[in-house]
């Protein structure tokens, strides 16, 4: 390289070093170490595995984990399934016009906080909102019902939350589908079910599998939606981690929580990745 | 014999605008049937109406003598070969030859047999692993019509495969593409908007525009005998003169054109009286070319003139002719036999033609 | 399946209607939330009072409205700063991350661009403590050693914004990446072969290209930093941004002034997001 190209070069590498290095590597180096300090006593610490085993011996942190580990891809193939033939509409059946305002459409619910979101499914759901009193009014229900904290009302909202993580990749790897090769796929005999699974489905392979990672970690790491619309027996993982460390001030435990989480996920995307043959690279970048 | 495809009075509507109007043909079972048009002209429409991709507004489509309209279209006799070829890039080339039998439920063990033989029939064995963009654009197209002919379809249609080739390629699979044909010896219809791919392998070519068929014939009848002035531009080159009949005698008239040159042509039966407005139409290649005055005795029409520019191109080398009487410029071709090679811009020439090789239509716009 | 394909009329019915469903499904939230904020009532919920402008303009407990909610109010300027430092840091350090991978080859590009896109699986709350976590073990180690006590280094807007601005300059990189790649490098040549320097065709000819794409990122950015909630909660000191502000508000019990807020967000943002549709399409 000439030296100008060299000093360039440097100077575009310099920023992208501090980010990496500073805030994404050693601020996880640092969490590991953390949490595999044990405290024997004020200010003094030993080097040790407690904080992982006080995890797996505790029946309440192990069952949280899994909990939100099985929720979590519920709510990714939930999000899926709702999100394809949306997906599907608006790339390939609606023309014009009608493709662009939909896909706003779909866009409008995200550009707001994940709070107002949330707050909104609050006031349909809980005992003296909408959904309530509707059935009331339409006389399906006697008293008020409460649809609130509880397993389905998160799972409506974590859905809700991820939908446009989902639909903006679907809709952008369908639009990339060629009419012509759908055509050709029934020229030669194949049906709406074959044409979809043997033509449809592997195009939009890259777009599932980029949507289903992001909405997984998404879920995964979520923390307002457990919190406002899960009930008392819906724990989610990141509970504990915000408890550990805001509450408890116990940051050994909390920083070997978040290193579980963080592995737990690596973990899913990885599989993921391996199970379709796609690379980071190719469904992220 | 049954036709293997026959349209009856179809007709297409798109909001106002008549895509294809009123057209009916028959494709004889085994022929290479062409439809040749200038782009839009609704040869793309008729084909995905066959393909069943588009309702006719009315009319019938007949495959073998049956009705088609009721049929979706993945269940038709006919297949097609997409402008774009439209291979499955997610699968490898023996899935996308072997995709039309798995609809129709073959079993593995034949689908693996027939999709060797094709591949064997069309010069590519062995390749079934490969992926679609490890092939040649030529392998390509190969490919595409093995997919289709891998189901024995009753009819073929094929949307300007060439289009995306080069030149010297094109020139070879026009060729390929006729002797797959005759192998396979299925009814092949294409359309396409290039001329000498309709010419070369067709039996029968319709040419089309406006969504009307101007004239169905063999490829001879329509170089040598265009029935309409759109065809006479159209299929081959052609020097165009307009102007107003002057007198006419049984097949004979003369024209005097715009410029003030007479001409004696050939109207073909077509109904020329005295006075009508006419135009002519003389192909380069028709026109005798002579450094004197008596090469060209023998014609009906002859025209002295200079040299204006010389469009050297090999076999297909041209000649612009200045009229020396009416300055109109003449476009002819220059024969490479070695007697015109030391032909220079501003040389005289003298040029000729029968009546018989001049076309006359009436009407005309100048 | 495609309109040119026929599908029976049953088929298409239910496909339609599917797709209306999930659109409702899409407002229903946004739609209750503006509604209940005209609502005369202290609960955002039935029965209907009446129409009030109360929880925009009012000016007396309990229906304090918006404009007159010093905390409130305040937070939304904490959410502004927050986001304009956010969007400013990452769309500078975006753009050089883009014509890093684009421009040169080197030996670590394929790990380093991994690296760069781990922000994106890492999950926020996790991004959030290990912030957090560094940031403490450098201020106890600063105030060990020297004894200084460096504030900055404690939950507080800084490591807000650190924490926003370490996932959002990937996706910020993405995007100003993916105009980048159908840019033809031809036409800077035509510009360094008509006499300009290596840093004129940049600046004359690569970034007026590249414009659209930053300022998408810049908005993209901004509307990610406000509404940012998983990384924020880990690192907030005493300045609330806006949305902790009104989960803590929430918490306690839900207003009306809760929609009046959470309407103008969406006003705001729609606004913004249309204003670079509309920049965009002009391009």
């Amino acid at each position: 390289m000439r030296a100008e190209a060299r000093l360039g070069f440097i100077l575009l590498l310099t920023p992208l070093l501090l980010w990496l290095t500073l805030l994404i590597i050693i601020p996880h180096i640092d969490m590991f170490l953390i949490s595999i300090r044990e405290r024997v006593a004020v200010r003094t610490y030993e080097t040790g595995f407690a904080n992982y085993l006080t995890f797996f011996t505790e029946p309440l942190y192990l069952v949280t984990f899994m909990r939100t580990a099985l929720m979590s891809v519920l709510a990714t193939v939930m999000t899926l399934i709702i999100a394809f033939p949306v997906s599907y509409y608006i790339a390939k059946i609606a023309k014009g016009r009608l493709q662009s305002a939909l896909f706003l459409l779909c866009l409008v619910p995200f550009w707001v906080s994940e709070l107002v979101r949330t707050f909104g499914w609050m006031i349909l759901l809980r005992e003296t909102g909408i959904f309530s009193n509707l059935l009331q009014f339409v006389g399906i229900v006697d008293g008020p019902v409460e649809m609130l904290y509880n397993d389905t009302a998160m799972m409506v909202g974590l859905i809700y939350t991820s939908m446009l993580f989902m639909v903006v990749p679907l809709v952008t790897t369908l639009e990339s589908l060629d009419d012509s090769v759908i055509e050709a796929g029934y020229d030669l005999g194949g049906n709406a079910i074959t044409v979809t699974r043997e033509i449809v489905i592997p195009h939009a392979t890259p777009g599932i599998v980029s949507g289903c990672i992001v909405v997984f970690m998404l879920s995964l790491g979520n923390y307002l939606t457990p919190t406002m619309l899960g009930g008392k027996e819906s724990l989610w993982f990141t509970e504990l981690i915000y408890s550990q460390f805001i509450v408890r001030f116990n940051w050994e435990l909390g920083a070997a929580f978040g290193f579980l989480l963080l592995g737990l996920s690596s973990f899913i995307v990885w599989i993921a990745l391996r199970l379709t043959g796609q690379t980071l690279e190719k469904t992220m970048g | 014999m049954t036709p293997d495809l026959e349209c009856v009075k179809l007709t297409k509507t798109f909001d106002t605008i008549k895509a294809v109007d009123d057209v009916s043909f028959q494709v004889p079972a085994g022929s290479f049937f062409s439809i040749l048009g200038p782009s839009g002209c609704g040869k793309t429409t008729i084909m995905r109406m066959v393909a069943g991709f588009l309702d006719p507004t009315s009319g019938d489509i007949q495959i073998k003598g049956k009705s088609v309209l009721d049929i979706a279209p993945n269940k038709r006799p006919v297949n097609m070969v997409f402008q774009h070829l439209a291979l499955f890039p997610m699968m490898n080339i023996g899935d996308n030859i072997g995709y039309g039998l798995r609809r129709a439920g073959a079993s593995k063990a034949e689908i693996a047999t027939k999709v060797g033989e094709v591949l064997e029939r069309i010069g590519l064995p062995g390749i079934a692993e490969r992926k679609v963009d490890q092939l040649s654009g030529g392998q390509k197209q190969r490919i595409a019509i093995a997919r289709c002919m891998v189901l024995e379809p009753d009819v073929l249609l094929l949307d300007e495969p060439l289009g995306a080739l080069d030149l010297k390629l094109r020139e070879h699979m026009k060729i390929e593409l006729k002797s797959l044909q005759s192998a396979f010896d299925t009814t092949f219809v294409y359309i396409t908007h290039d001329q000498s791919e309709a010419l070369v392998m067709s039996d029968q070519v319709a040419v089309m525009n406006e969504g009307r068929f101007e004239q169905l014939g063999t490829a001879r009848e329509l170089y040598y005998d265009p029935k309409t002035p759109f065809v006479a531009g159209f299929v081959g080159d052609s020097n165009r003169w307009s102007g107003t009949v002057d007198a006419s005698s049984g097949n004979e008239v003369r024209i005097k054109t715009v410029s003030g040159v007479s001409l004696t042509g050939s109207a073909q039966g077509r109904p020329l009286a005295k006075g009508d407005r006419a135009q002519v139409f003389v192909r380069p290649e028709a026109i005798r070319v002579a450094l004197k005055a008596d090469g060209i005795s023998a014609f009906e029409n002859r025209i002295v003139g200079t040299v204006s520019s010389l469009l050297f191109n090999g076999a297909n080398s041209r000649v612009l002719v200045r009229d020396d009487a009416s300055g109109g410029e003449i476009d002819v071709a220059l024969p490479q036999s070695g007697e015109f090679a030391s032909l220079t811009k501003g040389a005289p020439l003298h040029i000729g033609w029968n009546a018989g090789q001049a076309t006359c239509f009436a009407g005309g716009t100048e | 399946m495609i309109p040119t394909i026929k599908q029976s009329r049953f088929a298409r019915f239910s496909y339609n209607a599917y797709i209306a469903l999930f659109f409702i499904y899409l407002a229903l939230p946004l739609v209750v939330v503006s509604v209940f904020a005209f609502n005369d009532s202290l609960f955002p919920s039935l029965p209907w009072e009446g129409f009030t402008w109360d929880w925009f303009f009012g000016d007396e407990r309990p229906k304090t409205g918006v404009f007159n909610e010093r905390g409130i109010m305040r937070s939304i300027r904490t959410s502004v700063f927050v986001a304009l430092c956010v969007s400013v840091l990452s769309v500078t350090v975006g753009t050089c991350n883009a014509f890093l991978f684009n421009r040169y080859q080197f030996r670590f590009s394929g790990i380093l661009y991994v690296l760069m896109l781990l922000p994106l699986v890492i999950p926020g709350i996790v991004l959030g403590i290990s912030i957090l976590v560094f940031s403490s073990t450098v201020a106890n180690g600063v105030e060990d050693s020297f004894g200084w006590d460096i504030e900055a280094l404690r939950p507080g807007l800084l490591l807000v914004i650190l924490g926003q601005f370490s996932f959002i300059t990937t996706i910020v990189t993405l995007v100003i990446a993916a105009r980048l790649k159908r840019f033809d490098t031809t036409l800077e040549e035509a510009a360094l072969n008509l006499g300009a320097t290596r840093l004129t065709a940049i600046r004359t000819i690569t970034m007026p290209y590249l414009g659209p794409a930053m300022i998408g990122a810049a908005v993209v950015a901004f509307l990610m930093s406000f509404e940012n909630f998983n990384t924020t909660l880990m690192l907030v000191g005493s300045d609330a941004p806006l949305t902790i502000a009104m989960f803590d508000r929430l918490k306690e019990g839900s207003t009306p002034v809760l929609n009046a807020v959470s309407l103008l967000l969406m006003i705001g943002s729609s606004l913004l997001a249309l204003m670079m549709i509309a920049f965009q399409k002009k391009e």
